[in-house]
């Protein structure tokens, strides 16, 4: 579910650092504020706990396939909000860094999509369930709540990111319709896995998830403080982006003049037409349409748009032509180095 | 089980190749994070049609690769782990996007050029992180970030992550060869084990956490983590940063494919 770079515009991507860089300054803050100095180790090796368990496959039941732990909600029952959230977010860096999962550009969405929501918005309703102390049957309830809403919740952040940045064409209907039944199912699987995992902590050292979730050592989570975060933040981002979005007909303009501006129009493939129908009948906006397919208006435009997307004969010739110096440049420096490399030993 | 031995394989690969001596390795941190970054801008700024205008960005990913004396198959391996979601979204451009366009004489949809343009954004943002850590290495990493007013306390948090990663991951490792010797034939851990396995590795995780603890308060950590002192860049650094930055701006505004297919035309004629 990672956002990787190339899907997200820079606005999009500068936006939503700026909106995680505020929710982290925040955990910062209470974390310094109410961390008692052994949590810091904790924390660390915690995170390297998480990344590990993700490359365990669990397999599952009745129907030969794996799945695998996400691990934000785990931290934060683990940790608490801030802690885990901070956490959350140096396993992201590193994902992003060493595993090309997600993007320095989109770390920010990344933050947002699996720490914030796991954190702020599930973490509460765990808390919750579990109100009136631990027992499995809460924990398990508990967790698997938190965790189908955090995942819902971001993938459809994850649908939302790419359309503003409109980079596909993926319709907003189909986009949806693809993600939340997949991250239905995952966010089973990681309800479940959370759940074993925290009932049997909570069995054997009952004082981690007591002290986590009395706000003891960690810092107590002000609920009401978090939502008025969570609230501006969407303001600002919604303001940001919409604005954005009337600038540039790539965003949200783009989207919405085909909703209105367009019919649908018969198409021969087969796929297609079953897809559209999907679409009609999901689309949240009415009669959202594809983009023309006449073969009538392509031809003078066609060749017009041609021109204007860089896909002339010299724009094929040099694309070619660059391809090949860049590679040739790089040959060259490498033999160079090689040879010198080679005079020196002699 | 291959899936956390390649893990461990990577990370280890790339902290060896962040010990190499080339010129790219000897920049400062912070000047490659920020012509990284600058890089990733510039790249995510095309239009989604736009292949020829994008493709002299190349020239950074291959430049890098050839100072730097970076192998570039295990490089390219990586990068192709991290291209099936791309493809997933991507491939939907030509079912959705088919107005028929001309190029060189074939007709096809746009929805593939937009397609193209995505899987070749993708190699170059997901290169050039690559190719950062691995001419950088996470120590350095850590010291521009501290530059840039990270909290230290993220720092911190970060580097132990980082420190621990293969520790608990070697141990992950033995837990799973364990059980794969034990349950033979199995696709992953039973359900009826999920806690347990994975519990046992947490309480593991608590007790090297207490371990790690104490022998930092042994060597005198008292919640503040000294770094040492930060270095500043110097005039080469900028130099990198600034020559790249404007070829980069360069290649955004002039579409230079477009020109030098406009010569070699011109010449051949």
């Amino acid at each position: 579910m990672h956002m990787a770079d190339a899907l997200i515009s820079p606005i999009v991507g500068g936006t939503m650092l700026a909106a995680s860089t505020g929710v982290a300054a925040y955990s910062i803050k209470k974390v310094q504020k109410d961390l008692d100095e052994k949590k810091v180790p904790f924390m660390g090796v915690m995170g390297a706990f998480v990344f590990s368990a993700q490359m365990i496959n669990f397999s599952i039941p009745a129907t030969g396939s794996s799945g695998h732990l996400g691990g934000g909600m785990l931290l934060a029952i683990m940790l608490g909000p801030y802690a885990g959230f901070l956490t959350m977010a140096s396993i992201l860096l590193i994902q992003a860094l060493f595993f090309g999962d997600g993007g320095l550009l989109a770390y920010g969405c990344n933050v947002w999509n699996l720490g914030v929501y796991t954190c702020f918005l599930a973490y509460p309703l765990f808390l919750w369930v579990t109100k009136k102390g631990f027992n499995s049957k809460r924990i398990f309830w508990g967790a698997m709540v938190s965790s189908l809403i955090a995942l819902q919740l971001g993938a459809f952040s994850v649908v939302l990111e790419t359309l503003f940045s409109g980079k596909t064409e993926l319709p907003f209907g189909v986009f949806v319709l693809l993600m939340q039944p997949i991250h239905l199912a995952i966010g089973v699987v990681e309800g479940i896995v959370t759940a074993v995992i925290a009932t049997f902590v909570w069995k054997a050292r009952p004082e981690v998830l007591e002290q986590t979730a009395n706000g003891e050592p960690i810092g107590s989570l002000s609920i009401k403080r978090i939502l008025v975060v969570i609230l501006v933040a969407a303001v600002l981002i919604g303001g940001s982006l919409s604005w954005f979005a009337s600038e540039n007909p790539d965003g949200l303009e783009w989207s919405m003049e085909k909703t209105a501006g367009s019919t649908e129009l018969e198409t021969e493939d087969e796929i297609h037409q079953a897809l559209s129908r999907i679409q009609d009948k999901i689309a949240i906006l009415p009669d959202y349409g594809f983009s023309s397919t006449n073969e009538g208006d392509t031809k003078p435009e066609g060749v017009l748009s041609n021109e204007r997307i860089g896909t002339s004969i010299s724009g094929i010739v040099g694309g070619f032509l660059t391809l090949i110096l860049a590679i040739f440049i790089g040959f060259l420096i490498r033999f160079f180095k090689k040879k010198r490399r080679v005079s020196l030993k002699k | 089980m291959s899936k956390i031995n390649n893990s461990l394989y990577n990370i280890r690969l790339l902290d060896d190749l962040a010990q190499k001596e080339s010129v790219v390795h000897k920049l400062h941190p912070l000047i490659k994070l920020l012509t990284t970054l600058v890089y990733l801008i510039v790249v995510v700024s095309f239009e989604k049609y736009d292949i020829s205008a994008l493709l002299p960005l190349i020239f950074y990913p291959v430049l890098l690769f050839s100072i730097s004396e970076l192998p570039v198959i295990p490089i390219l391996k990586r990068v192709l782990f991290a291209m099936p979601f791309i493809i997933g979204i991507g491939i939907w451009n030509p079912l959705f996007d088919t107005q028929i366009i001309i190029v060189a004489g074939i007709h096809i949809a746009r929805g593939w050029l937009a397609f193209f343009s995505l899987v070749l954004k993708c190699i170059f943002t997901v290169t050039a992180s690559i190719l950062l850590i691995a001419s950088t290495g996470m120590g350095p990493l850590s010291h521009a970030l501290r530059m840039l007013k990270v909290p230290k306390i993220f720092i911190l948090q970060l580097t132990l992550t980082y420190r621990y990663l293969s520790v608990l991951m070697e141990e992950v490792s033995k837990m799973m060869r364990a059980h794969s010797l034990r349950a033979p034939q199995q696709k992953g851990i039973h359900p009826a084990i999920w806690g347990c396995f994975c519990g046992q590795l947490i309480l593991r995780t608590f007790d090297r956490a207490k371990r790690v603890y104490d022998a930092m308060s042994l060597r005198g950590f008292h919640g503040e983590y000294p770094a040492g002192n930060l270095v500043k860049p110097k005039v080469s650094d900028f130099v990198y940063f600034i020559s790249w930055s404007v070829f980069f701006i360069l290649i955004r505004i002039y579409n230079l494919s477009d020109l030098m297919g406009d010569l070699f035309i011109e010449v051949i004629k």
